[in-house]
C-alpha cells in the first residue's frame, strides 16, 4: 500500500524530467498525513506532506468523503504547532478542503484565536480561512472582530476582513451592511488596496439604494482615490450612476469632467478604464469622444501587447457607432494589420473594414484572406458584415467582395457564420444590380452542399424570387432541381415551390418545369406532393400550355399582408358554419404595444437571490395572462399594468414582487414569487392582503398558487373591487402565506408533511399615478392648442426646499406617472427656472396634457405653476387633485 | 460583484500544457475535464506566440487571457470579456514577478516544483474568490516569505532576501530528502 507507484510519464528520461512528485501516490500520501497526529510535530516535514496533499487536489486527484474527513481532522491537530510556515500551509489546506458544517466547529475556536492574535499573518489568514468556510451561524459570534478588523492597522488585515465582506454579502447580506461605517472608514484609508476592497464592498452594501450610490459618486470623484484599482472601480460606479440617470439631450453631462480628468492618470489601467467609459456612454458625442480616442491612439503604437489589444478592441466598437472619429487612427491601425498577435491584427482589420477607403480595399481583401482562418466564427461573423457595409460602400468593388464571400462561404463554419454570409450576398444581390448573376451561382452552388435547412429553404425561396428574372433562367434549374432528390422534406417542399415560380415566370420553360412537378406527385411526403399538385393546376399543367393568370402570379409571389397572430386568431374564433372563412375580415393593425412599457434599464438582476424577469411584461401578455383566469375574466379591460414592484429586499428567501392591474372598476395585484432556497418547496402560496387603509377597495377573489418549487418563479393574484371609474388610492399591507416542506438535494424529493409558515412583505400602494397611462405626444405645442383651453385648470404650488430644481421636477414626473415630452425632464445646471411638457391617458381613456412652470423662490423653494388641459374638466380638477395631495 | 475586477483563473502550466500549478476562482469550470479542456485550448492557443518579452493576450470563448512564458514555464491568467485587459495584465505581472522574487530568479518547472508550497501560497496571496488581494510583486513575495521564519523570529528583522534564502534551501532540502 505505501510502496509508490508509478502513475504516469514513467517512460521518460528523468533527468530531463526531474520531478519531485514523480511516482506521488494518493493512498501513499494519506498514509504519510498520519504524521500529522504525532505528540512531538515534525513541522518540516508536515509542510512537506500538506504540499503533496495539495499537489495532488491541484492536479484534479479527488478525496472521497472518508479520506477528505480524515485529513481534515489529521490538520486540525496541526494548530498545536508554532511553526508559522506551518500554520500558512494549514490555512490554505482547510480552504481547499471545504469542510462541512460538522466538521468546520472543530476548528473554529482554533481560527477563533487566531483571529485575535498580535501577529498580523495569522490574523488576516484566520479570517479569510473562518469566513471561506463558516455558515452564517457563526458569523454573529466573530462579527466583532470582522469589524475591528476592518479599521486594523495593518492593510493586510483590513482587506482580508473586506474581501470576506464581499463574499459575505452574497449569503449573509443583513449581517454585513451593519458594517458600513467601518467600511466606510476604511474607504478613507491610506493602503492602497485597502481603500480598492473598501470601496468595492461599500458600493455592494449600498448598490439597491440609487441615491446613496450617487453621493457616494459625488463625494468621491471630488476626493482623491490614491489606489488605480480603486479609481477603476470608481469609474464603474461612476458610469453607473450616468447611465441611470439617464440626461442624455441637453447641457453637460454630469460626472464627464471626472472622467476626462482621469484620462490624464498616471496609471494606464486607469486611463484605459476612463477611455472605455467615455466610448461606451449613452449618445456619446464627438466632442466627448475625442479625448478618449487621443489616449487610445497613443496606445495603439505601445510596445505592450496587451494596451494595443485593449485600445483596439475598444477603437472597433466605437468604430460600429462613429465611423468618422476613429478614422485619425487609421494609420496606427494599418501598421497592426502585421502585428504578430493576430487578435490584434484581425481587431485592427475589421476597425479598417469599418472605417476604410475605396482605395484601400484590395489590400485590405489580401490581408483578411489570410486570417480567416485561425480566428473564431463570432470574430468571422464580424468581419462579414463589416465586408457588406463595406461593398454596400463602395458598390464598384463588388466583384472581390462577392469572391471573398463565395470563397469563405465554402468553408467550415457554424450556422451563424454562414448564415451571417447568405444575408449578406443576398443583400448585394438586391443592392448592386451587377453583382446579381454571380451572388445567385455562389448561392446555388451552396445549397448543393448545405447541411442547414433553414437557410436552403430560405436561399430557394430567393432563387424562386430573382432567378426567373435573370437573363437564363434555365441554368438555375439543375441546381434546384437536385434539392428534390437530395434533401430533406422541408427543403424538397421548397424546391417544388420555387421550380413552380419560374413555371410562372418563365413561359418557354413551362413544359419542362411540368414534368418535374409532375414527378414529384411521387414524393413519400404529403407536403411536397400537395404543393405539387396544388402548383400543377394553378399553372394548368394538366391542359395546354396557357398564359399565366395574374392571379396566380399574385398568389405565388404576393405576400401576406396580414400578421399571422391576427390570422391565427381569427382562425381559432371562426366556428365552421355555411359562411366561410374571409381573410379579408382578419384585422391588419398590428397591436400597438404602449409606451410605458418599456424596460426600466440598470434594473437587471443581480447575484443569486434577485428575482428572475416576470412573465414579458407587456400589457398584451399581462392581458391574455388575465383573461385566463376565470376569476378575472368578466373584469373587462384592462387599462394599465405597472412596473413591478419589489416587495422584499434583494437576495432574501423568498423575492416577491408585485404588478398592479387596474381595471375600471377592479384592481388586481399579481404577485410574482421565486423561492430561492434549495431545500424547500412551498405549496399552496397565498398572500394575505390587509385593506384596512385601503377604504375603498374590497376584496373579492384570490387565487393561490399550488406549487412553488426552488428557482421556478410562479404567480399568484388577489383581486379588489373599487368604485368604477375612480381612481381610488390606499395602502395594502402583505402577508406570504404557505406551506413549506423539507426537500432532500440530493434526490430532489419533498417531504409528505409540510409547515405552515408566513413571511412578512413589504406594503404596497396603489397611488394616482396607477390611472394614467404614459402616452406620449409627438408635437406638444399642436396637442396642446387643438385640446383648447375649454377645460384648462390653472394653479400654483409651493413645493417648499428641494435639493434641486431637478428633483423637484422628477418628484412631480413620478407622482403624475406621465409622459414626459420633447425631452424636457431634463434640467439643465445651474438653470433657476424650467418648463416641463408632460401627457397621458387618464383612466376612462381621456387625454390629458400637463404644462409645468418651475421656479426657484429664494435658496431652496421651488414654486411650480401647473397648467392641465384634459377632454374632461374632472379630469383636470383630479390632476390638481393628485399634486394637491401630493 | 459584477462592476469589481473579477479573475476567473491562474495557471501555470508546463511546455506540454499539463498543469504545474493551478487556481480557478469562478463555477465556469465545474468539472476536472472542463478545466483541463479548458487548459488545453488556452495553451494550444497561445502555443506558437512568443510572449517572453512582454505580456501577450488573446480573446476566446468570451474570455480574455493574458500570458507570458519563461523558460519552460506558462503563466496565464484569465477574465471575463468585458474586464479592463490592463488590470489583468497587473495581476499576471505580479504573479510572474512574485515567483521570480521568490525563487531568485531561476524560474524554471523544475525550481517551481521543488518550491511548489511557495507557489501555492503565493496564488493564495494574489487572488481570493475572484477578488484581487494584491498586484505588487515585493508585497506578495514579503506575505509568502514571512512564513518560513524561524519560530519566535520578529520578522521584521530579517529582510526578505534573507528570508527567501532560509525558506529555498530549506524546502529544497526537505523535498529532496
Amino acid at each position: 500500500m505505501a510502496q509508490p507507484l508509478v502513475k504516469k510519464d514513467d517512460d521518460r528520461d528523468d533527468e530531463a524530467d526531474y520531478s519531485p512528485f514523480l511516482g506521488i501516490e494518493k493512498g501513499a500520501v494519506l498514509q504519510e498525513a498520519r504524521v500529522f497526529n504525532d505528540p512531538q510535530l515534525d513541522p518540516r516535514r508536515c509542510s512537506q506532506v500538506i504540499t503533496k496533499l495539495l499537489y495532488l487536489l491541484n492536479q484534479g486527484e479527488t478525496f472521497t468523503k472518508v479520506e477528505a474527513t480524515e485529513v481534515f481532522f489529521a490538520v486540525t491537530k496541526l494548530f498545536q504547532s508554532k511553526d508559522i510556515g506551518l500554520r500558512r500551509m494549514v490555512y490554505v489546506m482547510i480552504k481547499e478542503l471545504s469542510p462541512s458544517a460538522d466538521e468546520v466547529i472543530i476548528v473554529t475556536s482554533s481560527l477563533m484565536k487566531d483571529m485575535t492574535s498580535k501577529t498580523d499573518m495569522y490574523r488576516a489568514n484566520a479570517i479569510r480561512v473562518l469566513c471561506r468556510i463558516t455558515d452564517g451561524t457563526l458569523l454573529t459570534q466573530i462579527e466583532r472582530y470582522l469589524k475591528q478588523a476592518i479599521v486594523d492597522k495593518n492593510p493586510v488585515v483590513a482587506s482580508a476582513a473586506l474581501v470576506s465582506g464581499i463574499h459575505l454579502l452574497q449569503t449573509n447580506p443583513e449581517i454585513v451592511k451593519r458594517w458600513s461605517n467601518e467600511v466606510q472608514e476604511a474607504v478613507q484609508s491610506r493602503a492602497a488596496l485597502v481603500q480598492f476592497h473598501a470601496l468595492a464592498l461599500l458600493h455592494q452594501i449600498r448598490q439597491n439604494d440609487r441615491l446613496a450610490v450617487n453621493k457616494l459618486v459625488s463625494s468621491l470623484t471630488k476626493g482623491s482615490v490614491r489606489s488605480p484599482l480603486a479609481q477603476c472601480l470608481l469609474i464603474r460606479y461612476t458610469s453607473q450612476v450616468i447611465r441611470e440617470s439617464a440626461n442624455t439631450q441637453a447641457g453637460d453631462r454630469p460626472f464627464y469632467d471626472f472622467l476626462e480628468g482621469c484620462l490624464r492618470h498616471k496609471a494606464e489601467m486607469v486611463i484605459f478604464e476612463a477611455a472605455r467609459a467615455i466610448t461606451e456612454l449613452n449618445g456619446v458625442t464627438t466632442r466627448e469622444l475625442t479625448p478618449a480616442i487621443t489616449v487610445l491612439q497613443l496606445f495603439l503604437s505601445s510596445s505592450k501587447p496587451v494596451l494595443r489589444f485593449a485600445a483596439v478592441r475598444t477603437l472597433n466598437k466605437v468604430a460600429m457607432t462613429h465611423p468618422m472619429a476613429v478614422t485619425n487612427c487609421n494609420i496606427d491601425m494599418e501598421s497592426l494589420i502585421s502585428d504578430q498577435n493576430r487578435s490584434i491584427a484581425t481587431l485592427a482589420i475589421t476597425t479598417l473594414l469599418k472605417t476604410g477607403n475605396e482605395s484601400s480595399v484590395d489590400r485590405l481583401m489580401k490581408q483578411i484572406t489570410n486570417f480567416m482562418s485561425d480566428i473564431a466564427d463570432e470574430f468571422k461573423i464580424v468581419v462579414v458584415e463589416a465586408i457588406r457595409s463595406l461593398c454596400l460602400k463602395f458598390p464598384l468593388k463588388h466583384r472581390s467582395l462577392m469572391n471573398f464571400l463565395s470563397n469563405i462561404l465554402r468553408e467550415e463554419g457554424g450556422f451563424d457564420y454562414k448564415k451571417a454570409i447568405v444575408d449578406s450576398i443576398v443583400i448585394l444581390i438586391r443592392d448592386i444590380p451587377e453583382a446579381k448573376e454571380t451572388g445567385l451561382l455562389h448561392l446555388c452552388e451552396f445549397i448543393e452542399d448545405c447541411e442547414f435547412t433553414y437557410l436552403s429553404t430560405q436561399i430557394l425561396h430567393f432563387l424562386g424570387i430573382e432567378g426567373p428574372k435573370t437573363s437564363d433562367p434555365s441554368k438555375y434549374i439543375r441546381y434546384i432541381y437536385n434539392r428534390v432528390h437530395l434533401e430533406n422534406a422541408t427543403v424538397r417542399a421548397a424546391a417544388v415551390s420555387t421550380l413552380a415560380k419560374f413555371g410562372a415566370m418563365v413561359d418557354t420553360l413551362k413544359p419542362r418545369i411540368f414534368v418535374l412537378l409532375r414527378r414529384c406527385l411521387f414524393d413519400n411526403d404529403d407536403e411536397v406532393r400537395d404543393r405539387a399538385t396544388l402548383y400543377l393546376n394553378t399553372l394548368g399543367g394538366d391542359g395546354a400550355v396557357v398564359q399565366t393568370g395574374e392571379d396566380v402570379k399574385e398568389f405565388l409571389f404576393g405576400s401576406l399582408d396580414i400578421p399571422l397572430v391576427n390570422l391565427e386568431n381569427s382562425l381559432k374564433n371562426y366556428e365552421p358554419s355555411e359562411e366561410s372563412f374571409d381573410i379579408y375580415s382578419v384585422p391588419r393593425e398590428v397591436k400597438t404595444q404602449p409606451l410605458a412599457e418599456k424596460k426600466a434599464p440598470g434594473k437587471k438582476p443581480t447575484g443569486l437571490g434577485a428575482p428572475p424577469a416576470g412573465p414579458p411584461s407587456t400589457v398584451d401578455a399581462y392581458e391574455k395572462l388575465l383573461s385566463s383566469i376565470p376569476e378575472f375574466a368578466n373584469f373587462g379591460k384592462l387599462f394599465k399594468s405597472s412596473a413591478p414592484v419589489e416587495l422584499t429586499e434583494a437576495e432574501t428567501e423568498y423575492a416577491v414582487n408585485v404588478v398592479k392591474h387596474i381595471f375600471d372598476g377592479h384592481v388586481v395585484f399579481q404577485y410574482n414569487c421565486t423561492n430561492t432556497i434549495p431545500e424547500q418547496l412551498l405549496e399552496n402560496v397565498t398572500v394575505i392582503v390587509d385593506a384596512s387603509e385601503a377604504e375603498e377597495f374590497a376584496e373579492v377573489a384570490s387565487k393561490p398558487l399550488r406549487s412553488l418549487p426552488y428557482d421556478s418563479p410562479g404567480q399568484t393574484f388577489v383581486a379588489f373591487e373599487k368604485p368604477e371609474g375612480i381612481p381610488a388610492v390606499g395602502k395594502f399591507s402583505n402577508m406570504l402565506r404557505f406551506i413549506v416542506k423539507e426537500v432532500d438535494p440530493s434526490t430532489g424529493e419533498a417531504e409528505d408533511d409540510g409547515v405552515e409558515d408566513e413571511y412578512q412583505l413589504e406594503e404596497l400602494e396603489v397611488v394616482a399615478a396607477d390611472y394614467i397611462l404614459k402616452v406620449g405626444v409627438s408635437n406638444f405645442r399642436n396637442a396642446w392648442e387643438s385640446m383648447g383651453a375649454d377645460c384648462e385648470r390653472i394653479d400654483e404650488y409651493g413645493l417648499g426646499p428641494r435639493e434641486s430644481l431637478a428633483e423637484a421636477v422628477n418628484a412631480v414626473i413620478d407622482l403624475l406617472g406621465m409622459q414626459p415630452c420633447e425631452g424636457t425632464e431634463v434640467v439643465p445646471n445651474n438653470s433657476r427656472s424650467h418648463t416641463c411638457l408632460l401627457s397621458g391617458v387618464y383612466i376612462g381613456n381621456v387625454k390629458v396634457l400637463v404644462r409645468l412652470q418651475f421656479g426657484l423662490d429664494g435658496p431652496k423653494d421651488v414654486a411650480m405653476k401647473l397648467a392641465v388641459r384634459s377632454e374632461d374638466e374632472a379630469v383636470s380638477d383630479a390632476i390638481h387633485e393628485i399634486v394637491a395631495s401630493g | 460583484m459584477d462592476l469589481c475586477p473579477l479573475i476567473k483563473n491562474i495557471l501555470l502550466l508546463d511546455t506540454e500544457g499539463k498543469r504545474v500549478a493551478v487556481k480557478y476562482y469562478s463555477d465556469d469550470w465545474p468539472t476536472n475535464s472542463a478545466k483541463e479542456a479548458f487548459e488545453k485550448a488556452v495553451f494550444t492557443k497561445t502555443q506558437k506566440t512568443s510572449a517572453r518579452n512582454e505580456a501577450e493576450i488573446t480573446m476566446f470563448d468570451n474570455y480574455v487571457v493574458v500570458y507570458k512564458f519563461v523558460q519552460d514555464l506558462h503563466f496565464f491568467v484569465t477574465g471575463g470579456e468585458n474586464e479592463n485587459e490592463i488590470i489583468l495584465a497587473s495581476v499576471l505581472q505580479g504573479f510572474f514577478d512574485a515567483v521570480g522574487l521568490i525563487l531568485r530568479g531561476t524560474v524554471d518547472k523544475r525550481e517551481v516544483l521543488e518550491n511548489l508550497d511557495l507557489i501555492f501560497l503565493c496564488l493564495d496571496e494574489i487572488v481570493d474568490g475572484g477578488i484581487i488581494l494584491e498586484t505588487d510583486a515585493d508585497v506578495i513575495a514579503g506575505k509568502v516569505a514571512s512564513h518560513s521564519m524561524d519560530d519566535g523570529a520578529p520578522f521584521s528583522e530579517q529582510t526578505i532576501t534573507q528570508a527567501l534564502a532560509t525558506a529555498r534551501e530549506r524546502l529544497t532540502r526537505s523535498l529532496l530528502t
